[in-house]
């Protein structure tokens, strides 16, 4: 179930139909739902989704796979409870580790498209519709194996690092936390500069959602 | 202009049926199933326009829809949202019998400002709005459902917007469409959305890392401190190292550290 999960949001990510169910806060949570914990994918989304504030998916640049990513990180954390010293971090470093390789598939996958179209430009050239819609439904089958396939692989290969490096853990929960918050939100802040600086009068809408949030925190 | 003029007069403007227009809409929602190297989004040019050429004289797999089909496979590339423009611009310059040659330069030329528009207005401003007011809502608490709810109805509302307009537009103005592109939201959204989305990124940031950290205000705080130098660093850092790689390396050397420490 959680193979054909990444299997759907790897396809969203670029092939059908993004509409960024394959962002991680909405694929790690739903991810966090199928393993019975949708408020620990919420957090483990959250941490994911700071740090994919940074990579917009322009034109053809190469960027992570973030959707199958998220839902290895997701249920890699709410497979345990998320309390747990160490859980939190060891499932993030999951997820972006699924990205990065999800990224390179990507690529590898939009090389086989090439191949195809390569192989049948003759055919395009004469205006086959079976050619065209041969070539479209191939992709997109080739995508969602893709995804499948990642995300089987990925939470496999990665659960037993998880839970052993989690029995070895030896830093105390709440600084655990607190160190992939800190790193997240610092990326985070990264990517609102990066995107944001280049826009007159940015900075200061910035530092007035600024002192409205930190407010918000005062008040709670 | 004469030129277009002259064809318009020629064909009588072609009225797409509804099942036509729905079965180009819910291809536009694939078009990147084929994005490749070497064509780009060129094959999924074809697959939308293809329900559209079935209307030509001669019908589906007549010469006049297999030479349209075979032009509207080739190279092309833009935003893929803002490519349901293209789509509907090229099925009626095609229905219209414009001249090959003159749809051949107006897909060329159509490719550089559906490509930039389409990334500031979604890419570099949308996504990133929606993505940080969902941050903001489960910052104040919300619950699961709730976050996913604002994210997906909010970015869905855009997205699904934009590609029903940009059909819609498209097939209205056929090769004139040019005018469509300097819409006041598609020059001036781009500015209005990143300066919400900055004001959002304000907001949303200290809520979302507090309910991450999850304990008391304190560490919070020393966070707080702790990712303003990590972004003032980040950002002298622009353009020579990725925030994603940055994080993982930490991260990795974090848990290692944690790890190792056991022994």
């Amino acid at each position: 179930m959680l193979a054909m999960l990444g299997a759907v949001l790897g396809l969203d990510v670029v092939s059908f139909p993004q509409a960024q169910v394959s962002r991680p806060l909405v694929a790690a949570t739903v991810a966090g739902a199928f393993m019975g914990n949708a408020l620990a994918g919420l957090l483990a989304g959250a941490a994911l989704e700071l740090i994919a504030l940074e990579t917009l998916p322009f034109g053809a640049s190469r960027y992570p796979e973030w959707g199958s990513a998220a839902v290895v990180g997701g249920a890699l954390f709410a497979g345990q409870p998320h309390t747990t010293p160490g859980a939190l971090t060891t499932a993030a470093l999951a997820g972006l580790a699924t990205a990065w390789v999800g990224g390179w598939t990507m690529v590898e996958l939009r090389k086989l498209n090439a191949h195809w179209a390569r192989l049948r430009l003759e055919a395009l050239g004469r205006g086959s519709q079976r050619t065209v819609v041969g070539l479209q439904i191939a992709g997109l089958t080739a995508d969602l194996v893709r995804g499948g396939v990642l995300t089987a692989a990925s939470f496999l290969l990665l659960r037993p690092v998880v839970r052993a490096s989690v029995s070895l853990w030896t830093v105390n929960a709440g600084h655990s936390r607190a160190f992939v918050a800190a790193l997240a939100a610092t990326v985070a802040a990264g990517a609102a500069w990066k995107i944001f600086h280049t826009t007159p009068g940015a900075r200061w809408f910035f530092l007035s959602g600024l002192a409205i949030g930190l407010a918000l925190l005062g008040l709670r | 202009m004469t030129a277009t003029a002259a064809s318009t007069n020629a064909v009588p403007t072609p009225v797409l049926p509804r099942s036509t227009r729905l079965a180009m809409f819910f291809r536009l929602l694939a078009i990147q199933g084929s994005w490749n190297y070497e064509i780009l989004l060129g094959n999924g040019i074809g697959f939308c326009v293809e329900p559209a050429l079935r209307l030509l004289p001669g019908g589906r797999g007549g010469p006049a829809y297999r030479a349209a089909l075979a032009r509207q496979c080739q190279y092309f590339n833009a935003h893929p949202y803002m490519a349901a423009v293209a789509v509907g611009a090229l099925a009626r310059a095609e229905l219209e019998g414009e001249q090959p040659a003159r749809i051949e330069r107006f897909r060329t030329a159509l490719c550089g400002p559906l490509g930039s528009v389409g990334d500031r207005l979604v890419w570099a401003g949308w996504l990133p709005f929606c993505s940080l007011t969902a941050l903001a809502v489960f910052g104040l608490g919300g619950a699961p459902g709730a976050v996913l709810a604002v994210f997906l109805v909010l970015y869905n509302t855009g997205h699904l917007g934009l590609r029903a307009w940009g059909l819609g537009v498209g097939l209205e103005r056929g090769m004139r469409v040019a005018q469509a592109l300097g819409n006041p939201v598609l020059r001036q959204g781009p500015q209005y959305i990143a300066r919400a989305a900055a004001l959002m990124a304000g907001v949303a940031l200290p809520l979302a890392l507090h309910r991450i950290v999850g304990s008391g205000r304190v560490l919070t705080g020393g966070v707080l401190v702790a990712v303003a130098l990590g972004a003032v660093v980040l950002a002298r850092l622009h353009g020579r190292v990725e925030g994603w790689r940055v994080a993982l390396g930490v991260l990795a050397a974090f848990v290692l550290y944690s790890v190792v420490r056991h022994g």
